[in-house]
């Protein structure tokens, strides 16, 4: 800790310096600050998450309103609205490819741990700034740069890649397939290595700062379990993400320079193609090798979010805070040897899919600890809904109801009959999809006035979460229904089928359904946007919260803290703590001032409490 | 559509106007100091809450038991029985689990509402609880594990040795099937060979490949065994028959199987249905390009008798599609004409 006490002093100086020489570009584009990089994560994670969002409306409007006529999106869409006033069947698949990869990747990904890693990191842990703020930069401009890439292969010609999220090969692979697989895939392909590049700055960053720039006394054991959460996403991302980019690039080779890695006997547009002794499937390993540990990506920061928020709002400890951090460690490596749970019906080895079965079924133990111990801390607590509270207890229960549906999908057995229906779109949409979206605007919400200064308004953030939370079981619970029915995803209609020709009322409500969630978001988006310029100024520390952001200043300048850092001397979840005189007890707070609440043990550490002081010895107590 | 436009238009006016009432009011509280709990928006969210899990509750459990018929597809194959059985034991079991915490959750929330009076309860951990809940989920999930596992190693095993044999090859954008013919054997495909009219690649170099047949619709016969032997010649699609509970990936260059035993002939099924047009399909599950959802490949289950009949029937490709006799190397011209029953004299 010493040696990261050195540099902070030197950061300090260096802020300094460049705070007076701060040009508009430097302070707000190519900043360095953390806070305006988790900002401008943050703006274009919203631009996305809307651009997904209305993209699964048209989408929407074909599943739920077959008959009806599209002619009126005709001047957005042009070619792709067909003489008869219908969506194009391959624009519905680019539709469906490029919400699924905007919102996993761009919206929940850096968007959600863009923002928040980089946001709370520093401030919750005591650091200045992260460890390198320039690496920080290149982060946030490699994922401007892909979103660049992304939104311009949807305007052109022959379409953005279509071949569903998980481009699966040959699909992907050979333009005759299909039009998106040409120009399109390849602008995907390339958007996709810079992401990943952004993704790798961004994760060395949050592990090296987490390590190594905690302030005096924030030992591992008294980090906030948001921290705890970044720390692990941003493991599982610098490990799974490179897996992804060696996929990508052999895609790109068999692409282009006519390699044979995952293409083998294939007979395409009236000519059979030279290659031969690839494997598609094999792409399928290396992809879901990355996308399992993906989707923990994208939750496991919403998890860590809502642990802090429901702890402060129920005025109560987190339940079981090593249980968290345990189960959190143990998704986390247990979410490397699960990928080919998505792959049982390829054909692969029986015997291999039934250790995936056992591996899939053990990684929802830790799933299920993290929701008893979600419950039991709401249990006799002292419940306040803020806006951000109700989207975490929201969160839950999506986390939950779609955690269930893991359980079907995990059973080879039954994987047989659900793989690829609608049954899986339920499951994810709800696990991940909501649960993470969920996480993503409670912390936008509990956070805002430590980013803007300033309070968004409750009551629109009451009528969001109401909308949002009915919309979105109205939407993704009936899936299920159609699911067990059979009804396959990726479809672009179902009336040639005789056994898939029921539920259109069913199909017409979840449309209904998502338009009306895609309304409360704009309540959102204007409750955002208008406080961000004239919502009430911002107290000190709103939520009555023990986290070290809110010892910093409303409006932190670069470098948080104006003078010194404070000190930690406890755990961050000292709610209603018997005895106390509030209930609550900042981290900040040392155990001598608060000889009334103290546990036994606790006030025996006061003696070691003098040695933190600045110049005497610094007492490494990572070790516990 | 009109309708849909006006529904969003209003929904979005709607928004609107609920923003700007809001602008006045925002502004008015801009002055108002504020850590304090809103005692009212408190309790009515509380109470949201509850009515909430009530509403939703009703509504689901209503729902799955008035619909119960929609959604639950017929049966037709021996191993779909345990594939159901262990289907509705997994959400007998999860749907418990289900109704459980999420009841803990809204009731939590609405009955530890805020109240200043209160402190509330201090209490940071409980290794026995913990301990409780690590354990009883697991022996849960193992109990489903092994009764899922033991499913899946019957339905993966090996097709017994007198299944009847047929291919089901998937290409943009439908399927083709073929039998082994009289022979009972698949003869040899290159996709080299592939054509127009030779959709399979078929190499008929290989005796066996002359008497294969390739219907438009897939007859199956009812109580035997049925191997599929699946592939695709471009890029992958997936075999999917949802009422004999089957689903497999047909991958260009890496040939897939199932095996199963259909139970209920097409007609036992329209009288079981009530539905004179009853059909057993065959669906495409893997996006495969502009006409995935269009994939359909009719399956017609026959008593074994009729079945029988049916094959007899059919007639050889090779001999529909004569003109491939000259691709065949001379010396077997003849026998691959005996094999496919062409008449020795017409050529
Ligand atoms: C109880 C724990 C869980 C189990 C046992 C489980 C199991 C599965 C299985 C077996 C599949 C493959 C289904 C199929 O394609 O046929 C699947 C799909 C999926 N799961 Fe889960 N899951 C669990 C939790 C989660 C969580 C927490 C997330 C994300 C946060 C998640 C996200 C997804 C996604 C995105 C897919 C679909 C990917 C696609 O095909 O496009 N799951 N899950
Ligand atoms: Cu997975
Ligand atoms: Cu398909």
């Amino acid at each position: 800790m010493a040696t990261a006490d050195i540099h902070i002093a030197e950061d300090i100086h260096h802020g300094d310096h460049h705070d007076q020489q701060q040009s508009f570009v430097t302070k707000y584009i190519f900043s360095q600050d953390h806070k305006t990089i988790a900002k401008q994560f943050l703006i274009t994670g919203i631009f996305w998450a809307l651009m997904g969002g209305l993209m699964s409306l048209v989408f929407r409007l074909q599943l739920g309103f077959p008959e009806a006529t599209l002619e009126w999106l005709r001047p957005i869409f042009g070619g792709w609205i067909t003489e008869s006033g219908k969506l194009d069947p391959e624009f519905y698949l680019a539709m469906v490819t490029m919400h699924g990869t905007i919102m996993i990747f761009f919206v929940l990904t850096a968007g959600l741990s863009g923002t928040f890693s980089n946001f709370l990191i520093p401030l919750q842990i005591g650091a200045r700034d992260m460890a390198s703020g320039f690496m920080n930069m290149l982060s946030y401009w490699f994922f401007f740069l892909s979103s660049v890439v992304m939104f311009i292969s949807l305007f052109i010609e022959t379409g953005p890649a279509s071949g569903g999220w998980v481009i699966y090969p040959p699909l992907s692979a050979l333009p005759q397939a299909m039009s998106g697989s040409g120009l399109g895939m390849t602008m995907w392909l390339i958007a996709m290595v810079f992401f990943i590049v952004s993704t790798m700055l961004g994760g060395i960053n949050y592990i090296t700062t987490i390590i190594n720039l905690r302030t005096r006394g924030m030992s591992f054991t008294r980090l906030p379990l948001t921290i705890w959460a970044f720390l692990l996403t941003a493991t599982l991302a610098l490990l799974s993400f490179p897996v992804l980019v060696a996929a990508v690039l052999l895609l790109i080779f068999d692409r282009s320079f006519g390699t044979s890695f995952y293409l083998s006997d294939i007979y395409i547009g009236g000519e059979a193609l030279p290659n031969s002794g690839g494997s598609p499937i094999l792409f399928q390993h290396l992809f879901w090798f990355l996308g399992h540990p993906e989707v923990y990506i994208v939750i496991l920061p919403a998890l860590g979010i809502t642990s802090e928020i429901i702890s402060t709002n129920s005025r109560k400890p987190i339940f079981g805070y090593m249980a968290m951090i345990g189960s959190l460690i143990a998704i986390t490596l247990l979410s490397f040897v699960v990928w080919a749970h998505h792959m049982f019906v390829t054909g692969m080895n029986p015997f291999l899919g039934s250790v995936f079965v056992l591996l899939t079924f053990i990684i929802a133990v830790p799933s299920a600890v993290k929701v008893f111990n979600y419950l039991t801390t709401l249990w006799r607590g002292n419940i306040i809904f803020t806006p951000a509270m109700l989207f975490s207890i929201g969160l839950v229960s999506f986390f939950i109801t779609g955690g269930v549906t893991g359980l079907f999908l995990g059973n080879a057995a039954l994987d047989i009959q659900l793989h690829d229906t609608y049954f899986v779109v339920a499951h994810f949409h709800i696990v991940m999809g909501s649960a993470a979206f969920f996480g993503m605007v409670a912390g936008v919400y509990h956070w805002f006035p430590k980013m803007f200064g300033r309070m968004m308004d409750a009551r629109l953030g009451y009528i969001h979460f109401w909308m949002s939370f009915v919309g979105i079981y109205s939407v993704f619970f009936p899936m299920h229904y159609i699911g067990i029915a059979g009804f396959p995803r990726r479809y672009y209609s179902f009336t040639n089928f005789d056994a898939f020709n029921s539920y259109t009322d069913l199909n017409a409500l979840i449309t209904i359904a998502a338009f009306i969630t895609m309304a409360a978001q704009f309540i959102f988006l204007f409750n955002f946007f208008y406080s961000i310029f004239r919502g009430r100024k911002a107290p000190q520390n709103p939520w009555r919260s023990n986290t070290l952001e809110w010892t910093a200043p409303i409006n932190p300048e670069h470098g948080n803290w104006p003078g010194e850092i404070p000190t930690v001397y406890r755990w961050p979840y000292d709610y209603s703590k018997p005895g106390a005189k509030e209930d609550f007890i900042p981290q900040n707070i040392p155990f001598s001032e608060t000889s009334e609440s103290n546990l036994p043990n606790e006030t025996e550490s006061i003696k070691l409490e003098g040695f933190d002081k600045k110049d005497a010895i610094v007492v490494d107590d990572t070790e516990e | 559509m009109m309708n849909l436009v006006l529904i969003v238009g209003g929904i979005l006016v709607l928004t609107i106007i609920i923003a700007l009432v809001r602008v006045s009011s925002l502004i008015s509280v801009a002055r108002k100091e504020g850590t304090k709990v809103d005692k009212s928006s408190n309790r009515v969210n509380g109470a949201l809450m509850l009515i909430f899990l009530i509403v939703s509750g009703i509504v689901t459990i209503w729902y799955s038991i008035s619909t119960f018929d929609t959604y639950n597809l017929p049966l037709a194959s021996e191993h779909g029985a345990v594939t159901d059985r262990l289907f509705w034991t997994t959400m007998a079991v999860t749907g418990f689990i289900f109704m459980l915490t999420n009841i803990l959750l809204f009731y939590f929330s609405y009955r530890y509402q805020y109240n200043e009076e209160r402190r509330a309860f201090f209490f940071p951990d409980n290794n026995k609880l913990e301990i409780l809940w690590t354990v009883v989920p697991a022996i849960v999930l193992t109990l489903l594990v092994f009764s899922g596992l033991t499913a899946w190693h019957d339905i993966t095993s090996k097709a017994p040795k007198d299944s009847e044999v047929i291919e089901i090859m998937g290409y943009q954008f439908a399927w083709a099937t073929r039998y082994p013919g009289k022979d009972d054997k698949l003869g040899n495909y290159n996709y080299r060979l592939i054509d127009v009219e030779n959709l399979f690649g078929l190499d008929f170099s290989d005796r066996n490949a002359h008497d294969d047949f390739m219907p438009r619709e897939l007859h199956l016969p009812k109580g035997k065994p049925v191997l599929f032997k699946i592939r695709a010649r471009d890029v992958i699609h997936s075999v999917f028959a949802p009422h004999f509970r089957l689903k497999m990936d047909a991958v260009p260059g890496m040939p897939t199987q199932f095996w199963f035993v259909p139970t209920k002939t097409t007609e036992e099924m329209r009288a079981e249905t009530g539905n004179d047009e009853f059909n057993y399909e065959i669906a495409c599950t893997e996006v495969c390009g502009r006409g995935h959802f269009t994939m359909r490949l009719l399956v017609i289950v026959d008593e074994p008798e009729d079945y029988e009949k049916w094959k007899a029937g059919q007639q050889p490709w090779l001999a529909k599609n004569p003109g491939y006799l000259s691709k065949i190397p001379k010396e077997m011209r003849e026998l691959a004409m005996i094999n496919a029953g062409i008449s020795l004299d017409e050529k």
